[in-house]
């Protein structure tokens, strides 16, 4: 009986592990973010940041109203909503901004946020905030990945120019890769970046990939 | 009982093979569904098996989301045309049904409570319509009182959110510990009663007044009826075999009747589900689980509310907690059945058998204490509240 109880127990330990393993992340979104950015360019064409105008989904966006206290009925200024915007850039900073810029193999920093502020515009908030590159990049192949890792929150790339480019270089070309347009695509997107060895997590299935060349 | 040694040991090996298989294929094949493209603990790539399962996933996301996106609009739609509350609730409840097959740890300590204390199907089913009951409660609740009468900040929400949430998953940890030890003594009990292979017959003479007659009414049943029948016998098994340390909340009056029942199909009796010992018993698992609102809940309900739509998001979220309790039910019932056919194929007649069925319920046992320490910790991922993660 000895080898059949220590198996009994070896077999429960593995069927513990399988489970808890196999719980441990999981996740879908709740939030919704439409994104439109812009890269900045410095005079001698390297990038020195991002700028980004979030608008989140109209349910979320009231949540996030909720309790601010307005002057006017359903009319919200920059300044009350000014420590409701300050709390999201503190708080994005732990998820690195949802940003990850990457050029010549290697990942670009950002700085801490600058110019934030939100807008309240037709029942959406509107989070605007730059960031700053810690050193900016000069690269004739930049891709920024847009995405929450966790995928809590679902970001999209605007239909109608998601992107634009700040003082570029002459003959600039951007490219998307959008998940959203597809179940597919956006297994595939994952099984290329489970390839590549980097981003091997559940929200980058979901990622949304933009490519600037430059000549 | 009048097998070798050798064939006998063949069989347990077998047994306990298919007993671990089956508590991990019923708790697998709920988590699996969500965790799939997960990332594993230690931040490296996932194994590659888990890439086929994205297309479920990846179609279940899209429903739920697809639903969820849709409730803005029609409550908005609500406000000049009345009728759109039907299609609300409608998209509320198939909403409820697809974000609990989604991710959630309530089904994983339903399910493990219901193997761990050899509970029936019905009660199963109870308790996951009384907990999903709750939680819609606890949310239409937080949102009431912190939005409607109150007017605080959806930060300031969120901290009561928090507290909900951490008592919760205490709980989940206390319920699990308390599980934990009544099974840990049986299962020791059982490992200390399995005889040596000589002695079996022996043995057998003593574990078949405990063991005999249920075993007979098992093979006698093949309709689904038999999961409240097996239920049954692992009552009464229960409280003349090993348990009776474990005081634990047995209702001995319901054990007697259905004793005299033991091979009809009867279901559970009224007053066992709802008897003293009946809904007590299960009233730490309700809480636990059903204590924790859901953040879609909230955020519907935060939405209607502004929309002068209250009322609409109450019934909203009630109707999704009913949606979420059938998914959740569903599970629940698959692992009893699940426990059912591991308790006949492993033989529960014999010593071995025994052992096998109290090993899986004090795995099962331990799962729940895992959960509860792994969501305290952080290191099972629950559901991120609203205000957890990033945005405020």
């Amino acid at each position: 009986m000895k080898p059949a109880t220590s198996r009994l127990i070896g077999w429960l330990l593995a069927a513990f592990l399988g489970v808890f393993a196999s719980t441990t992340a999981h996740a879908h979104p709740h939030v919704w973010i439409t994104s439109t950015s812009e890269l900045m360019y410095a005079p001698d064409g390297s990038i020195t940041g991002v700028r980004h105008a979030w608008t989140f989904d109209d349910m979320f966006s009231t949540y996030a109203l909720q309790g601010i206290e307005s002057k006017k009925k359903g009319v919200y200024t920059h300044e009350e909503l000014a420590p409701l915007a300050q709390t999201n850039v503190e708080s994005l900073k732990e998820f690195a901004y949802f940003t990850f810029p990457k050029a010549d193999g290697k990942k670009g920093k950002f700085l801490e946020p600058v110019d934030y502020f939100l807008e309240y515009k037709g029942g959406f908030l509107v989070l605007h905030f730059t960031l700053p590159l810690k050193t900016p990049i000069k690269t004739k192949e930049l891709s920024l990945e847009i995405f929450d890792p966790t995928f809590f929150v679902d970001f999209k790339l605007a239909d109608k120019e998601p992107v634009r480019l700040v003082g570029a270089p002459e003959g600039c070309k951007l490219g998307f890769q959008r998940p959203n347009d597809g179940a597919a695509s956006a297994q595939a997107i994952g099984e290329q970046n489970f390839l590549e060895g980097d981003n091997s997590n559940f929200g980058a299935m979901f990622a949304n990939k933009i490519t600037v060349t430059c000549p | 009982m009048r097998s070798n040694p050798a064939v006998r040991g063949r069989r347990i090996k077998h047994a306990l093979v298919i007993g671990a298989l089956a508590v991990t294929a019923v708790l697998a094949a709920d988590s699996l569904v969500h965790s799939v493209a997960a990332q594993t603990p230690f931040g490296g790539p996932r194994p590659p098996v888990t890439e086929q399962a994205g297309g479920v996933i990846g179609w279940l996301l899209a429903k739920q989301s697809e639903f969820y996106r849709e409730m803005s609009s029609t409550i908005r739609a609500a406000k000049s045309d009345g009728s759109a509350v039907w299609t609300l609730l409608a998209i509320s409840f198939a909403y409820g049904i697809f974000h609990a097959a989604g991710p959630g740890h309530g089904k994983a300590v339903i399910s493990s409570y219901l193997v761990a204390n050899q509970e029936t199907a019905r009660r199963g089913i109870a308790l996951s319509f009384v907990s999903a009951m709750l939680q819609s409660l606890v949310a239409v609740l937080i949102v009431a009182i912190g939005a409607w009468l109150l007017n605080i900040t959806a930060r300031s929400m969120c901290g009561a959110e928090k507290v909900v949430a951490i008592a919760s998953y205490g709980l989940i940890a206390a319920f699990g510990a308390r599980l934990v030890w009544t099974k840990g003594v049986s299962f020791i009990r059982a490992l200390q009663a399995t005889p040596p292979a000589p002695a079996l017959a022996l043995a057998s003479a003593s574990a078949s007044h405990d063991h005999g007659g249920h075993d007979h009414a098992d093979h006698g049943h093949v309709h689904h009826h038999h999961d409240h029948s097996h239920a049954h016998h692992d009552h009464a098994h229960g409280h003349h075999g090993h348990d009776h340390a474990d005081s634990h909340d047995h209702d001995h009056a319901g054990d007697h009747v259905h004793d005299e029942h033991c091979g009809h199909s009867h279901g559970p009796l009224p007053s066992e589900l709802a008897g003293p010992g009946g809904w007590q018993r299960g009233i730490g698992a309700i809480f636990a689980v059903g204590l924790r609102p859901c953040s879609g809940a909230i955020l519907v309900l935060v939405f209607a509310l502004a929309q002068g739509l209250f009322w609409a998001g109450i019934a909203a979220t009630f109707v999704m907690g009913l949606g979420t309790a059938i998914t959740v039910a569903s599970i629940a019932v698959l692992a009893v059945s699940a426990r059912g056919v591991a308790r006949r194929l492993s033989g529960a007649s014999d010593g071995g058998g025994a052992l096998i069925m109290r090993g899986i319920e004090f795995a099962a046992a331990g799962l729940v204490l895992l959960f509860g320490i792994g969501l305290l910790t952080g290191y099972v991922f629950a559901e991120p509240l609203t205000c957890l993660q990033s945005i405020l």
